[in-house]
Order: structure tokens, then C-alpha cells, then sequence
């Protein structure tokens, strides 16, 4: 089963940037390689440097910003890959703790 | 043939080892229905196993289901039917496992308290959705709802099915306890309508029974066992001839059902020898003290207060322990301790201050808090009771 975990940020109050929370990230990524869960994962820049694209009735329109204005935005993610939801809540432990914000849990509808 | 009695006996370890067997728990429910069915038209005398007749029958209305079918999951499931070691034609019948895994599944907390609750009714009681509705008040779409969204979500998010290990259990075990205790509390004194809901409490005390023959190993299941059967015990007292809430010092202790405070004191004896108290063992012992001999003992009682509130430093174990706190060191004592609480919402909390207030001869006082619990009061029983005291307070300052 593959699953993402989302990194919920609240923008107005981001946590430190500091090498600490830097190397545990680090270190439960290391970990998940080491057990060959890690699929992909990264940190996402802050929600201003996002675009929506739509495109409707054949005409595409792009607007500046993410989707919501809202302070809760996705910060980062993981993709997973392990056997059932209690592992992946595991890990997602494990990536709340490191990163100090809530982790959002959520199993993907099938890969392509 | 008793055949409603059966049901309700076999329902859920049958969906339990089905569920087992079919990977899934919505083909498991439709196959023990489909079996039960058959049942009905069958069996003119009971077999010598009625669980086993369910589970085999419910395993052979699958597998034909499941060819006639195609989904995904239906493929799915006859995959993993169809790699079992065991010959289609023999009799398998509920594997007592099977429960222990599916309450997990239900009560795991991923999923609401309303939706481990109703999941938990519906699977392991063998309640109707209807019933669980009227339990709770609830519209029966809402009930519906909520057991087809936690079904789902059990499905496609991939919540195992199976007991958690002992690394796992501290973080597990209390959504489960939680559940079975929150059940039986909506049977003994329901949120709305009348005070009591015995079906309810019933299967609670089953349930926990079941859990504790399960895992006999765990004293805080063999604690909240205990507590059950010890609040259980004293039902028969608990409301007057006209349906009046009767309070523990006035109940009639002949009333008590003996049968049921025995287990609780060897169940709570047992947990004391094995000396790794939780909430759970605690509660029971201080029903063990209030159920022992001709009056409560409430030196011992404040003495356990004081160490669930070591455990759960919450402000409702803190009202609790105030009222015993009345009983050793005085009404001031405990209005004093009282006084700091806050649970918005609570009525127990303005009615034990009431109860205070009129100790201290502070009438007025006591009616206005009478008159705030009764309002926030949800069955009527409770609030009837409330009511009826504020009256003598006014009638004799």
C-alpha cells in the first residue's frame, strides 16, 4: 500500500529552521530508505510560490497562489510504501515528531 | 428453535472469522446474513454447532458469490479464499482470535468514538442499525453512515485486521476499553430520554467478558470487567418503585446482585495480586469498596480517588473524589475543592454543589445550583431527581 504523508504547516507560524530539526528529518529518512519504505519526499517552498491552472470550456487561466488562502498549507510530503495503515501511522509518528507539526496520513487510490 | 438467540450469540465471532477468511468485512456481513437466511429455512433442529454451520455456509455463499461477480474486490477476496490450506468442504467454525482481531479493527483510532461505538454494535453485538439508532438517539441514516464511512475507510485505507503486538498495545488497548466502557454508560445512565438502557449495558458485559477471556493477561481488562459487573450489580437498586433515582447510600442493599459483586471482588483481588494498577482497576476497586459490607468504607474510597487522580488528573475524577472527600472530612472541605472545578456542560458538577451547599444549610444557594444541574440534566430521570431536591430545599431552609 502507498500512502502520503502530508506535512501540514502553518505559515503565519512556521517552526525553526534549524540544523537540529534538519538532521532528524534527515535521520527518519534515512531510516525509511533503510527499510526500503521511502518512495519520494521533499519540503515544499512557502504557498506564494504556488499557481492553480484551470482550464475550462477550452480556455486555461492561471492564478498566483495555492489553491486556499489559508494558513494550514502543505509544507512537504512523503509517499510511502508499506504493508497496511498501522505502519504507515509509525512513520507518520516518527516524521511528526522530527518535524515538530502534524502529519496527515492519507492512502493513495492506486499508483500509475 | 430460538433462532433470534442464536443470532445474537454467534452473529459476531461468525462475522469475525469470515471476515477473517474473505479479507473483507462488508462480504463477511453479507455472507453470515446469506447463511443465516439459509438457516431459517434449514434447520427444523439445532445443529451441534451452530457457529461452525454459520461460518462453513457463509464461506460456501462467498466463494459461489464471489464467481459470479468481478470486481476488484470480489477477485480480491476469491484469491485469498481460494489459497487457504483447508478444503472447501470442510467445517470451519469461529476462531475466538478472530473477535479479539476484529475489535481492534473497530475500535482503532483511525476511525471516530461514534464510529468504533456503532462498528463495534454492529459487528461484535450483532445489533441492527435501527437498534444502535434508538441506543442513541441518532437518526438511523446517521448511524448508517457512519458504520458504511468506517467500513470504507477500514477498506481502502488498509486498517489491519489483526491484534496488535505488545509494542503496539499500550497506544491500542484504550480506544478499546474506551469503547466497551462508553457502551455501557450509554446503558446505565443514557445521555437522553430515561436513565437506563439494559440492552445496552448487557452487551457491554459481554463484550468485556469476552475481552477478558481473551486476554486474561491484561489487568486493566480484567479491571474494566470488574467495574461493569460492579455498577452492573447494583442496578436493581438504582431506581424506586415509581422509576425515581435512588441515590447509593439510600438503595436497598438486598437489591444488590450478589452473584455479580462476587465476581467483581475476584476479578478486582486478582488485579491487586498482579500490583500494575491502571484507571480501569482502580474505578473497580473503589466499587469493590461500595460494594462491600453493609456500608462504604470512605477512607478507603478517598484514598483511591487520590490515586486515580495520580493516573487521570481530569477535573471529573476530581468532582469524584470531592464527594468522598464530603464524607471524611466534611461538606466545607469538599465545596471548597469543588469550587475550583470547571466542566462547562456537566451537570454533575452543579448538582454535587448543590448537594454540598444544602449540607451547609446554604439553601438558597443549593436551589439555584439544583436548578443549573436540572437544566443541564440530559434524561429525565436524572433531572426529575434534581428537581425533587431543589423543592426540599425551598420547602425547608
Amino acid at each position: 500500500m502507498h500512502y502520503m504523508m502530508g506535512v501540514r504547516l502553518n505559515e503565519d507560524a512556521l517552526p525553526p529552521d534549524d540544523e537540529a530539526s534538519f538532521a532528524r528529518v534527515g535521520a527518519v529518512n534515512d531510516e525509511m530508505k533503510a527499510q526500503g519504505v521511502w518512495v519520494f519526499g521533499g519540503g515544499l517552498l512557502p504557498s506564494d510560490s504556488a499557481t492553480v491552472v484551470r482550464v475550462a470550456n477550452g480556455s486555461t487561466t492561471m492564478t498566483d497562489g495555492p489553491f486556499a488562502e489559508t494558513k494550514e498549507q502543505l509544507g512537504g510530503f512523503w509517499v510511502i510504501d508499506v504493508d497496511d495503515l498501522d505502519a504507515a501511522l509509525a512513520w507518520a509518528e516518527k516524521a511528526a515528531e522530527a518535524c515538530e507539526v502534524p502529519i496527515e496520513v492519507r492512502p493513495f487510490d492506486g499508483l500509475a | 428453535m430460538d433462532l433470534t438467540s442464536v443470532y445474537r450469540a454467534e452473529y459476531g465471532s461468525c462475522v469475525a472469522t469470515v471476515t477473517r477468511l474473505l479479507g473483507d468485512i462488508g462480504l463477511a456481513e453479507e455472507a453470515v446474513q446469506d447463511a443465516f437466511a439459509i438457516a431459517v429455512t434449514k434447520w427444523d433442529v439445532l445443529p451441534p454447532n451452530p457457529g461452525a454451520w454459520i461460518v462453513t455456509t457463509a464461506r460456501n455463499q462467498a466463494i459461489d458469490r464471489l464467481r459470479r461477480e468481478s470486481t476488484r474486490e470480489a477477485r480480491h477476496a476469491q484469491a485469498l479464499l481460494l489459497n487457504r490450506s483447508d478444503e472447501p468442504g470442510e467445517e470451519v467454525g469461529p476462531v475466538r482470535d478472530d473477535q479479539l482481531r476484529l475489535i481492534f479493527t473497530c475500535c482503532h483510532p483511525a476511525l471516530s468514538p461514534l464510529a468504533q461505538t456503532a462498528l463495534t454494535l454492529r459487528l461484535l453485538g450483532g445489533l441492527e442499525v435501527p437498534e444502535i439508532a434508538r441506543a442513541y438517539l441518532v437518526p438511523e441514516a446517521t448511524i448508517s453512515q457512519r458504520i458504511v464511512r468506517a467500513k470504507k475507510k477500514i477498506r481502502d485505507a488498509a486498517i489491519p485486521y489483526r491484534v496488535p503486538g505488545a509494542a503496539e498495545l499500550p497506544d491500542r488497548l484504550p480506544p478499546v476499553l474506551t469503547a466497551l466502557y462508553l457502551i455501557f454508560n450509554e446503558g446505565y445512565a443514557a445521555s437522553t430520554g430515561t436513565l437506563l438502557r439494559t440492552d445496552l449495558s448487557h452487551e457491554a458485559v459481554r463484550l468485556a467478558r469476552a475481552l477478558a477471556d481473551l486476554m486474561p493477561d491484561e489487568p486493566e481488562v480484567l479491571g474494566l470487567l470488574a467495574l461493569l459487573l460492579l455498577t452492573e450489580a447494583r442496578r436493581p437498586a438504582r431506581l424506586g418503585p415509581d422509576g425515581e433515582l435512588v441515590t447509593l447510600a439510600e438503595q436497598d442493599r438486598s437489591l444488590w446482585n450478589a452473584d455479580l459483586i462476587a465476581e467483581g471482588h475476584e476479578l478486582v483481588r486478582r488485579c491487586l495480586r498482579r500490583d500494575r494498577p491502571g484507571p480501569y482497576q482502580i474505578q473497580a476497586a473503589i466499587n469493590a469498596v461500595h460494594t462491600d459490607g453493609a456500608a462504604t468504607d470512605w477512607t478507603q474510597v478517598l484514598a483511591l480517588y487520590d490515586q486515580l487522580l495520580q493516573h487521570t488528573p481530569t477535573p471529573i475524577v476530581a468532582l469524584n473524589r470531592a464527594v468522598a472527600l464530603a464524607e471524611v472530612h466534611g461538606p466545607e472541605a469538599a465545596l471548597a475543592a469543588v469550587e475550583e472545578l470547571d466542566i462547562p456542560g456537566y451537570h454533575l458538577l452543579p448538582a454535587t454543589r448543590a448537594d454540598l451547599l444544602a449540607r451547609l444549610g446554604r439553601a438558597d444557594e443549593a436551589a439555584d445550583a439544583y436548578d443549573e444541574a436540572a437544566a443541564l440534566a440530559g434524561n429525565d430521570t436524572e433531572r426529575a431527581f434534581l428537581l425533587e431536591r431543589r423543592d426540599r430545599c425551598t420547602s425547608c431552609p
